[in-house]
């Protein structure tokens, strides 16, 4: 049976790893492959890594820290952050990422998700989308939830389905940073609208929130950062609990 | 040992090169026939769309070498697909290599199929040391229906057949070279054939 995935995300700038990162059997944990190859050992089914640089310098070094994960991890894994043609998307997927993540260069010009999906497969095409909840309705955002789009959350999961997404990470801005769990009744609704998978994202604190956005939220996937990185859930005793609670996880 | 992984222009090959390197071997980029036919062992990957890799096969006749082959060949993905004899994707008839049709998963379930799954029924050298039930990393959303030539089964949605084999020619559906040690240890056996 096809197993629930869970997926750290690491924010990187300049090629090195921001925000603290608490492993205590880490070299160095500023190294994004450091810490890609201990979460592939600890259990990880994935990872994200999200470039948050903001100077074409940063974004050279992106390219040869995905030569570097690919190299060195044997998971798969996605890249994210100012992907926004053709060109951006065929650099990274020469360098040996498995997928890329685009966000607001899709919502800008929504034919980019076909071109992509056409030339490179849907496979490797996941769509980023960031929402909040405002007066009962989900509204896209964009530069990380300061800037409201006159999109609905569902209806864009529909068009960016039909124009060839394979996956779509969804980000409750409501619930990012909050640690009080994610945003389930959304995604369960978004699960069942569309038929590509689902990743939850934005709000985990605990265990339990886990186990209740595969079972509530219907998620096919759950990421999160900070409860990984400065261990305060591990990945093996998050997948043990989760197989105690009937949730199929690859372990 | 010389590995060679064909290089026709289809998909990302840079994963399957760097999981040979983490083995300590050096595969080699490939499209020119000379060269894949003397390889000890030939990796024929493909990620993509069916039609449209096999025309690039067509164009540069390694749609005519692959079956000839003789060395151990290991499709992986798409690249097993296009061994069978007929994919629904894009109307595409295959290298026909193995018996076998390439069907659309039912939209009962999501497509594509992402993530990790399980492979069972094993029977083959391919799968020395690897235990019935274990996780292998699957991105697809076309599939090969059961059939005689098959090593593995992996259940989605219904059973369907995960590798197949036929002589010197081994194909998974899965990607061993993202399947974390487990995938190396398939990619091991490949290389112990």
């Amino acid at each position: 049976m096809l197993t629930k995935r869970i997926i750290p995300c690491l924010d990187i700038k300049n090629g090195r790893t921001v925000k603290g990162v608490n492993f205590v059997d880490l070299r160095d944990a500023g190294d994004p492959v450091e810490l890609a190859k201990q979460y592939a050992k600890l259990g990880a089914d994935e990872l994200v890594f999200l470039d948050i640089s903001a100077t074409l310098e940063g974004r050279k070094t992106m390219h040869e820290m995905v030569l570097k994960v690919a190299e060195h991890v044997n998971i798969p894994f996605t890249v994210g952050g100012g992907i926004s043609s053709i060109k951006d998307v065929d650099d990274l997927l020469h360098c040996g990422a498995d997928k890329v993540s685009i966000n607001s260069s899709a919502v800008k010009r929504p034919e980019l998700i076909n071109e992509l999906a056409n030339k490179f497969g849907s496979q490797c095409v996941v769509v980023a989308i960031d929402a909040k909840q405002i007066d009962n309705e989900w509204i896209v955002h964009l530069a990380g939830g300061t800037q409201p789009t006159t999109l609905n959350l569902f209806d864009w999961a529909k068009d960016v389905e039909q124009r060839g997404a394979g996956e779509i990470l969804f980000t409750s801005m409501n619930n990012d940073g909050t640690k009080s769990g994610f945003a389930n009744a959304a995604l369960a609704k978004l699960s069942k609208l569309v038929n590509i998978p689902v990743i939850a994202s934005g709000g985990a604190g605990t265990i339990q929130h886990f186990a209740d956005t595969f079972k509530e939220g219907k998620a096919d996937a759950a990421l999160a950062a900070s409860v990984f990185h400065f261990g305060e859930i591990e990945i093996l005793n998050l997948k043990r609990e989760l197989k105690k609670q009937h949730i199929q996880v690859r372990l | 040992m010389k590995v060679v992984i064909i290089d026709y222009g289809a998909g990302n090959i840079k994963s399957i090169q760097f999981a040979f390197k983490r083995l300590g071997v050096d595969a080699q980029l490939s499209n020119n026939a000379d060269v894949i036919k003397a390889a000890d062992k030939v990796i024929f990957p493909g990620v993509g769309e069916a039609s449209s890799a096999m025309f690039m096969l067509r164009q540069s006749g390694l749609d005519k070498l692959i079956p000839k082959l003789t060395q151990p060949v290991l499709g992986i993905c798409l690249g097993m697909q296009l061994m069978c004899n007929y994919s629904e994707e894009g109307n595409t008839k295959g290298l026909g290599i193995f018996n076998a049709n390439v069907k659309r998963f039912n939209k009962r379930v999501k497509v594509p199929q992402m993530g990790w799954n399980t492979i069972k029924a094993l029977k083959s050298k391919l799968f020395k040391n690897i235990n019935e039930g274990e996780f292998m990393y699957l991105v697809h959303s076309f599939y090969v229906e059961e059939c005689a030539a098959q090593i593995s089964t992996t259940n989605y949605d219904e059973d369907y057949a995960s590798a197949l084999q036929k002589n010197n020619f081994y194909g998974v559906q899965f990607h061993p070279e993202k399947s974390s040690v487990a995938g190396e240890q398939l990619l091991k056996n490949f290389l112990d054939l």
